[in-house]
C-alpha cells in the first residue's frame, strides 16, 4: 500500500522561494558591487551589517514565534529585505541606522503582519522610510563616489571610524542630484540653471554619482532588471508602468514649464527609479498578482514618485510611493482579477454567439 | 490552419522520449482478469453472469442501466470464477464490485454482431445503437458514455466533429501510438462518428510534439477533403475540450454548456478507433494501449492490454520496478490519479499507469504563499488560484464559490508552477466536492420543503373540503331537522 494524501499533480516545476530570492540577489549583485567600489569601505560595513541585522531580527522573530528557524531563514527572505534597506541608505551613514531599520523593516513590518507573505507593506521600504523620517540629516548626507583604493578614499581605519564612530568628515558630503535641485528651486534658482550643476544623465546612468549605497548605477540595476526578466522573476508589466508613468508626467511638465519642472529623463536616471521600478515595487508579497492590476500598480507609483519629488517637502519619492500603492495593493487585486474563462468580466456566462446562416 | 491563442497554460516536463518511439506491444493475457461493473461516468452495469458461467471473447457480461451507463464484455473466453468486489482504480482503493474472468487459454470469440456493410449508408441510430452496445467510453481518460454523446446530434446544431489527440499530459504517448501505428483505423472511426453525428467536417487537433503522429495521420486524411489536421502548439493543458476548441475556432464556450452548443463535438483519438472495431467487425471495446511508465519501472512501453487487467500484472510485464515508486499514478502526472495499491485493474478509461520517482515528482514541502501571481498568469481559466485557495483555508467556500472554483478543470497548472509547493488544485478539489454536496443537500432541502409545502396545502385543502362539505352540510342539517319543524308548524296551522 502506498499511502495517498494528496491529490495531482504529481510532477513540479524545480522551483522554490529560495530559488526566487536568490535569483533576485544575483541581479542586484553587479549594481551593488560598483557601489561597494565607488564608495568604499564605509559602504562595504554599512551593507554587511544592515543584512547581518535583517538576519538576526528575523531569527529572533522566528524563535518568539516558534516557527522553524533554520527552514525559513534558508528562504533569503531576509537578506533581500537587508539587500535593499543596505541599498536605499546613504553609503556613509552609521551602522546603528542599518540595526534600527532592520528593526522596523523585519519586525515591525513583517513578521507584526505574520511573517513571509502576509505583510502589507515592503519592508525594506518601511525601515528606509521610518529612518527618513527619524533621523533626516543622517539619511541625506550623501557623499561623492570615492573610488576604493583611490588618493582620497577612505582606509580601513578611517572607515569603521565613519561607520562605526560616526566621524562622517564635513568635506567630504555632496547632494544627490534631486535633492539638490529641489534645494536651488527652492532658493528661487530654476530647473533650467541648477541642472548645469548637476552629473550628466552619462554619469548618472553609469552611477558615478552622489547617491545611495546600491542605486547610482541606473545602467546596472536594468541590467540586474532585464535578468530577472529573462529569469521570468518579474514580468515587464510593474517596471515599464513605473518608468513610463514617471517619464510621462516628468516629460509633459517639463515641455510646459522648463524652469519649474525638470525633464522625464532625469526623473527616470537619477534617484531610486531603477532600483525602485525593477526590484522594489516588483515585490510579489506588496504588489498586485494580475497583470492588469500590476499595471495599474506600478502606474501610481510612477505618478506618486512624480508628485511626491516635485510637490512635497522630500526630494526623492521612490519610497513613500510605493508605500502608498502598496496599501492599495488588495483593492486593485479585488478589482483586476483576469476574466473566466467563459464568462464576462461581470461573471455572467458568455452569451452563445447567434451563428450566421 | 489558422489557429487562436489560448490563455496561459504551462510547458512541464514532458518525458514523453520514455516510451514515445516504443510500438505498441500486446500483453499475453494474465491468470485473471477483473472486470469493474463501473468503469465510467454514470450508473454501473448490471452483471448478467455468475461464478461459474462460461463466457466467450465478446460476450456481453455487463448491461448499461440508466440513461448514462455502458455495458461491458468478457476481453477473453473463459470462466467465470466470481462477482464479487475488488479494489477499484480510485484513489479511495474502496471494493467495487467486479466479474472476474478467469481465462481459458483459447481466447475464442463468441458470436458478435454482423458488421455494418456501408455505415455511411446506416442511420444515426444503428451506428449510436452499436457504440452503446459495444460499451465504448471516453477512452482520453474521462470515460463519458460515447453513445450519448454521438447522440448530441438530435439535440443541438453541430458542425465540427474534432478528434482529440492532443496528448498533452507529460508521459503518457498511447494516444501518439495508435495515430503512428493505427492511423486507418482512427480516421476510418472518426468519419464513422462524424457521419452518426451529421456533421460535415473533421479536425484532428494534435501538439507539436508528435510531428510523426500529425503526418501519418496527414497521410491517412488525404483521401477525404472534410479532414483537416491542426498541429496545435505545446502548452499543456491544450487537450483540455474547450482549450482545444479555443485554440482551433477561436470559440470561447460559454460557462455551464458544453462544446456542442458551438456545434463541436470532441472525441479522443483512440475512441475513434474502438468505434472502427464495434461498426466494422462488431468487436465491443475489450481492450486497450496503456502507456506504462515512469523512473522506477524497468522497462516503460506502450502496451495493448486487455481491460481487467491488473496492474500489478501489467508492472510485471513490463519489467517491474527497477526501485521503489514514490508513486503510482493511474493516467497523466498532472491529472492522473494516485492509486493506493496495484491490485486495481485496467479499465476502459486507463490511459497511463506510472511509476514515479521522488525526482520526477519534485515536490517539496509547502511553504508560506509569497504571492507570486505566477498561479494567475498561467491559470487557462482565468481564475485567481492564490485567492480561492485563501478563502479555502479558512472554509469560506461561498467566497471561493464567486470567485469561479467551480469553474476550475483541475489541470494542476497551478500547483505545478507554484514556488512554495502548495497544493492549490487539492484545495480546489476539496472546495469543489463541498460545494457540490452543499448543492445536493439544498436540492434535497428544497424538495423537502415543496413536498412538505405541497403536503400542507394538501391537508388545508382537505380540511377545507371538510369544511366546506360540512357547510354545506349545516344548511341542509339546519334546513332538514326546521322541515320536520314546519310541517309541524304546518301541520299546527293547518
Amino acid at each position: 500500500m502506498i499511502p495517498v494524501t494528496t491529490s495531482g499533480p504529481f510532477t513540479h516545476k524545480a522551483n522554490s522561494v529560495q530559488n526566487v530570492m536568490a535569483t533576485v540577489l544575483l541581479a542586484l549583485l553587479p549594481a551593488t558591487a560598483l557601489n561597494m567600489y565607488l564608495f568604499g569601505w564605509p559602504a562595504i560595513f554599512l551593507f554587511a551589517v544592515t543584512i547581518g541585522s535583517c538576519v538576526a531580527v528575523e531569527a529572533g522573530c522566528l524563535m518568539l514565534y516558534g516557527r522553524p528557524v533554520k527552514e525559513t531563514l534558508s528562504d533569503n527572505t531576509a537578506v533581500l529585505t537587508g539587500w535593499l534597506m543596505a541599498a536605499s541608505l546613504p553609503p556613509w551613514a552609521p551602522w546603528w541606522l542599518g540595526l534600527l531599520g532592520a528593526v522596523f523593516a523585519i519586525a515591525m513590518a513583517k513578521h507584526a503582519f505574520g511573517g513571509v507573505g502576509q505583510n502589507v507593506f515592503n519592508p525594506a521600504m518601511v525601515g528606509r522610510t521610518v529612518l527618513l523620517v527619524s533621523f533626516p540629516v543622517v539619511m541625506t548626507a550623501w557623499v561623492a563616489p570615492h573610488p576604493l583604493f583611490s588618493a582620497n578614499a577612505p582606509g580601513f581605519a578611517d572607515a569603521i571610524a565613519i561607520t562605526f564612530g560616526g566621524h562622517l568628515p564635513d568635506t567630504m558630503s555632496a547632494a544627490s542630484a534631486l535633492g539638490y535641485v529641489k534645494t536651488e528651486l527652492s532658493r528661487g534658482i530654476p530647473v533650467t540653471q541648477s541642472m548645469t550643476q548637476v552629473p550628466d544623465l552619462m554619469d548618472m546612468a553609469l552611477g558615478y554619482r552622489a547617491g545611495s549605497l546600491g542605486e547610482t548605477s541606473a545602467l546596472l540595476i536594468l541590467a540586474g532588471g532585464l535578468f530577472l526578466m529573462y529569469k521570468r522573476i518579474i514580468s515587464w508589466h510593474i517596471p515599464v508602468s513605473v518608468i513610463g508613468s514617471l517619464f510621462l508626467m516628468g516629460t509633459i511638465f517639463h515641455a510646459a514649464d522648463p524652469a519649474r519642472y525638470t525633464s522625464g529623463m532625469f526623473h527616470v536616471m537619477s534617484g531610486a527609479t531603477f532600483l525602485g521600478a525593477f526590484f522594489i515595487a516588483t515585490d510579489y508579497v506588496t504588489s498586485p498578482v494580475s497583470k492588469m492590476g500590476q499595471l495599474v500598480f506600478g502606474a501610481g507609483v510612477g505618478l506618486l514618485a512624480w508628485t511626491i519629488r516635485t510637490y512635497a517637502g522630500y526630494p526623492e519619492g521612490m519610497a513613500f510611493a510605493v508605500l502608498l500603492m502598496n496599501s492599495l495593493t488588495p483593492i486593485i487585486d479585488q478589482y483586476t482579477r483576469p476574466r473566466i474563462f467563459g464568462r464576462s468580466r461581470k461573471g455572467e456566462p458568455l452569451p452563445l454567439a447567434k451563428e450566421k446562416a | 490552419m489558422k489557429l487562436f491563442p489560448v490563455r496561459g497554460g504551462i510547458h512541464p516536463d514532458y518525458r514523453k522520449e520514455q516510451t514515445s518511439e516504443k510500438a505498441i506491444v500486446a500483453m499475453p493475457l494474465p491468470a485473471a482478469l477483473y472486470i469493474p461493473l463501473q468503469q465510467h461516468i454514470g450508473a454501473p452495469a448490471e452483471a448478467l453472469v455468475q461464478a461459474g458461467d462460461v463466457v466467450k471473447k465478446g460476450q456481453k457480461i455487463g448491461r448499461n442501466q440508466g440513461a448514462v451507463s455502458a455495458t461491458q464484455h468478457a476481453p477473453t473466453s473463459g470462466r467465470i470464477a466470481s462477482v464479487t468486489e475488488v479494489p477499484a482504480p480510485h484513489p479511495s482503493g474502496l471494493p467495487t464490485l467486479t466479474i472476474v474472468i478467469e481465462p481459458d487459454g483459447k481466447d475464442e470469440w463468441a458470436e458478435l454482431p454482423a458488421p455494418i456493410a456501408d455505415p455511411f449508408a446506416a442511420d444515426m441510430q444503428t451506428i449510436n445503437a452499436r457504440v452503446a452496445e459495444s460499451g465504448i467510453v471516453g477512452m482520453g481518460g474521462a470515460a463519458f458514455p460515447s453513445a450519448i454523446k454521438l447522440n448530441l446530434g438530435t439535440q443541438k446544431k453541430l458542425h465540427t466533429l474534432l478528434l482529440n489527440g492532443a496528448e498533452c499530459e507529460p508521459f503518457l504517448t498511447c494516444d501518439d501510438r495508435v495515430m503512428r501505428e493505427h492511423a486507418d483505423e482512427v480516421i476510418d472511426g472518426a468519419r464513422i462518428m462524424a457521419h452518426a453525428l451529421g456533421v460535415p467536417n473533421i479536425v484532428i487537433g494534435i501538439e507539436d510534439n508528435k510531428p510523426q503522429a500529425a503526418d501519418i495521420m496527414r497521410k491517412a486524411a488525404s483521401a477525404f477533403a472534410n479532414i483537416q489536421i491542426a498541429v496545435v502548439p505545446v502548452q499543456y493543458p491544450m487537450g483540455s475540450e474547450k482549450h482545444l476548441v479555443q485554440a482551433i475556432t477561436g470559440k470561447e464556450t460559454p460557462a455551464r454548456m458544453l462544446t456542442a452548443d458551438l456545434g463541436i463535438v470532441v472525441h479522443n483519438v483512440a475512441t475513434a478507433r474502438a468505434v472502427h472495431h464495434a461498426v466494422r467487425f462488431g468487436r465491443p471495446l475489450i481492450a486497450r494501449v496503456v502507456t506504462v511508465s515512469g523512473g522506477a519501472l524497468r522497462e516503460p512501453r506502450n502496451v495493448e492490454v486487455a481491460i481487467g487487467t491488473k496492474i500489478s500484472d501489467l508492472v510485471e510485464f513490463c519489467g517491474g520496478f527497477a526501485q521503489r515508486p514514490e508513486r503510482v499514478v493511474n493516467g497523466g502526472p498532472m491529472m492522473g490519479q494516485p492509486l493506493p495499491s496495484l491490485d486495481a485493474p485496467v479499465v476502459k478509461g486507463t490511459s497511463g499507469i506510472l511509476a514515479l520517482t521522488a525526482e520526477e515528482i519534485s515536490d517539496r514541502p509547502t511553504s508560506a504563499c509569497i504571492r507570486c501571481g505566477t498561479c494567475v498568469t498561467i491559470c487557462p481559466c482565468g481564475l485567481s488560484p492564490v485567492e480561492m485557495s485563501s478563502f479555502i483555508r479558512k472554509d469560506n467556500l461561498e467566497v471561493a464559490a464567486k470567485l469561479g472554483v467551480m469553474d476550475c478543470i483541475s489541470c494542476g497548472s497551478c500547483s505545478w508552477v507554484c514556488p512554495s509547493h502548495i497544493p492549490l488544485v487539492h484545495y480546489f478539489n476539496y472546495a469543489k466536492g463541498m460545494l457540490n454536496a452543499q448543492t445536493r443537500d439544498q436540492r434535497k432541502n428544497e424538495r423537502i420543503k415543496t413536498l412538505v409545502e405541497a403536503r400542507t396545502i394538501r391537508i388545508e385543502k382537505a380540511a377545507e373540503a371538510k369544511k366546506a362539505a360540512l357547510a354545506a352540510k349545516k344548511p341542509a342539517a339546519a334546513a332538514a331537522p326546521a322541515a320536520p319543524a314546519t310541517t309541524t308548524e304546518e301541520k299546527a296551522n293547518a
